[in-house]
């Protein structure tokens, strides 16, 4: 068959749109010099993305004995259902819903509320805007520490004010949770902000005027008008507040640690992860419940780039 | 037009001057706003200030109740024992060392792809393309596990090469910066090559000064990820080495007792003062950076 029809036909498909030697050699000069200005990039992409990614594929066929110092043995398949069927791996699933459920919701409507009453042009609009912006910054290890001394049961306000519960808020397995959350909703309202401003300014003025003076108040014009109006950004912010929910390790590991009574009812996803690595030193356990967790963010990120995407046939 | 008739009706008078009657009801509306901003405001930065009240707060004035809410005689040792004793000088010197690699490298690769995706026609460059915004979708939680190994066999563990090199590119850097140059006139690069401009220098002379802002905002964006960076300085360190960042750092002088409580606060009003610094001069990058997808 290739015999038959590949002799006539490059022959007459070559012969009008035959590029001349030069600008042959121009573009191969050319696609090297690409090559080679991607090839940085490229490799650290391999090294240490694609490898350890495809790697875990590897790591999940083997299981590590619990008695130190011996190899891991290949058992293929068989590890997978008890690692995502045990307690401690569906615990941590549940843990973590939780978690982003008390912190996505409350960071999005605090950082569209401010927005919303930061976008009129007042006197010191600036300073306000700076001040609901300056969370963003944050890291994780300061907002742990500050937040982990205002809910202190000896230091600060909480005695003071009567508020004392035993066990302290960080050890109790009602409280520690919510606590961990209280502060990464701080830390995310910064960034919530910031989005659902530049979100409002697409918005044209002029609807939500018009509303207003169609007699329309505040409270529904804010959920009549500017919710729906603004739902793709509240959306992009949404998912990304769960994408970054879904990977909460530090505020645990600072706040709560491996020593604390409530540890169990703390042990989000990646807190799990990193424990079945250095503690149990089981990386096949590891793997599978990384794995699961790059599906979960698999989806939010599709969802994510839908807007990446559409961002990027505007702007040509 | 239309409006200040609605609006009017309450006094007679004043319908001939058309803003008028709307000044009553907008000051009103003014004064809410500014309850609701300032309420807000307090809210966003009362943690803070808690904080910086409290490390210059003498131990025994910390459990007082109430607790003072302005410090009457601001001690700063604190601020000295975290410091020296408690080594932030050390924790910070080595996250700038680090965030200083990583952002510079992630510039480097980033400038480089980004051109010859711009600028450049080549075999599976869109299949390329995809493969480099593939990488937006495995985060660090799902490639520690081998990275660690794979730091380990190259004896990079607790050192800086094993802090940043995992870093020094990015799928998002990339893609921000491709779009900044694909904004660059094409007129312009058949200008420069009319010059005599090679792809080098029409790089270096043309597209990267006009892709300043796009640069900035990556810089910016860059810095704060690497210096905020928690879970990868802690295990590729082993969490209490002498390249702990001001991330771990913070945790080791947070300890357990309530007599190590003010030291760790300064090491946090400490650590927090770059990241204001940043938030001050580079705001516009960084809200530039943090709303790439989000609106066009």
């Amino acid at each position: 068959m290739t015999a038959v029809v590949g002799v006539p036909v490059p022959a007459a498909a070559d012969a009008p749109a035959r590029p001349s030697a030069s600008l042959r050699a121009r573009r191969r000069k050319q696609s090297l010099l690409a090559y080679v200005l991607i090839l940085p990039a490229m490799v650290l992409f391999g090294v240490f993305s694609f490898y350890p990614f495809l790697r875990n594929f590897k790591l999940m066929l083997y299981e590590t004995p619990p008695v130190p110092g011996l190899p891991a043995h290949y058992v293929g398949l068989h590890q997978i259902i008890p690692t995502i069927t045990s307690t401690s791996f569906t615990q941590s699933l549940v843990t973590t819903l939780v978690f982003v459920v008390l912190v996505v919701p409350i960071s999005l409507l605090a950082g569209l509320g401010l927005a919303v009453a930061a976008h009129r042009k007042l006197k010191g609009m600036t300073a306000y805007r700076l001040i609901f912006s300056s969370t963003v910054v944050s890291s994780v290890a300061v907002a742990a520490v500050v937040f982990g001394t205002l809910l202190n049961p000896v230091v600060g306000l909480l005695p003071w004010l009567g508020i004392n519960p035993t066990p302290p808020a960080l050890e109790s397995s009602t409280w520690a949770l919510p606590s961990v959350a209280l502060l990464t909703i701080w830390q995310f309202l910064g960034l919530s902000f910031i989005i659902m401003s530049a979100g409002l300014q697409s918005v044209p003025d002029e609807l939500l005027e018009a509303a207003r003076i169609d007699g329309a108040g505040p409270w529904t014009r804010f959920w009549r008008m500017t919710v729906p109006l603004l739902s793709p950004t509240i959306f992009f912010a949404g998912v990304i507040s769960t994408i970054y929910a879904f990977q909460a390790f530090g505020a645990v590991d600072i706040l709560i640690g491996n020593q604390n009574a409530a540890r169990l009812h703390t042990n989000v996803l990646i807190y799990n992860i990193v424990t079945q690595l250095q503690i149990e030193n089981n990386d096949g356990a590891a793997a599978i419940m990384a794995i699961v967790l790059f599906l979960i963010l698999l989806v939010l990120t599709i969802l994510q780039m839908r807007f990446l995407e559409r961002r990027v046939t505007y702007a040509r | 037009m239309p409006a200040d008739v609605l609006d009017a009706p309450t006094t007679p008078e004043v319908t001939h001057e058309a803003p008028a009657p709307r000044k009553p009801r907008r000051g009103l509306r003014t004064i809410g706003s500014y309850t609701l901003l300032t309420a807000g405001a307090i809210i966003v930065l009362f943690p803070i200030y808690v904080t910086i009240v409290n490390s210059l707060l003498p131990l025994n004035q910390l459990v007082h109740q109430p607790p003072p809410l302005f410090p009457t005689h601001p001690q700063w040792h604190d601020y000295s024992a975290a410091w020296n004793g408690g080594q932030m000088s050390k924790y910070m010197a080595t996250s700038a060392i680090m965030t200083a690699i990583i952002v510079a490298g992630q510039l480097l690769t980033s400038v480089l792809a980004a051109y010859a995706f711009a600028f450049l026609t080549f075999p599976f460059k869109r299949t390329l393309f995809v493969v480099c915004l593939a990488t937006l979708m495995i985060p660090l939680e799902v490639t520690f596990i081998t990275n660690l190994d794979t730091i380990t066999s190259l004896g990079w563990f607790n050192s800086y090469a094993g802090l940043s090199i995992p870093f020094l590119a990015t799928g998002f850097g990339i893609f921000l910066l491709r779009q900044a140059f694909l904004q660059i006139p094409r007129d312009l690069q058949e200008a420069a090559q009319l010059d005599g401009y090679g792809h080098m220098r029409f790089l270096l002379r043309v597209a990267v000064p006009l892709a300043r802002p796009a640069l900035a905002a990556l810089a910016v964006f860059s810095f704060l990820a690497a210096w905020n960076q928690y879970l990868w300085p802690l295990v590729a360190t082993g969490g209490t080495s002498p390249l702990d960042t001001v991330q771990i750092g913070l945790k080791q002088l947070l300890g357990t007792q309530v007599s190590t409580i003010p030291v760790a606060l300064a090491g946090t009003v400490i650590a927090f003062v770059p990241l204001v610094i940043l938030l001050l001069v580079f705001q516009k990058q960084l809200v530039r950076s943090l709303t790439a997808g989000a609106v066009k």
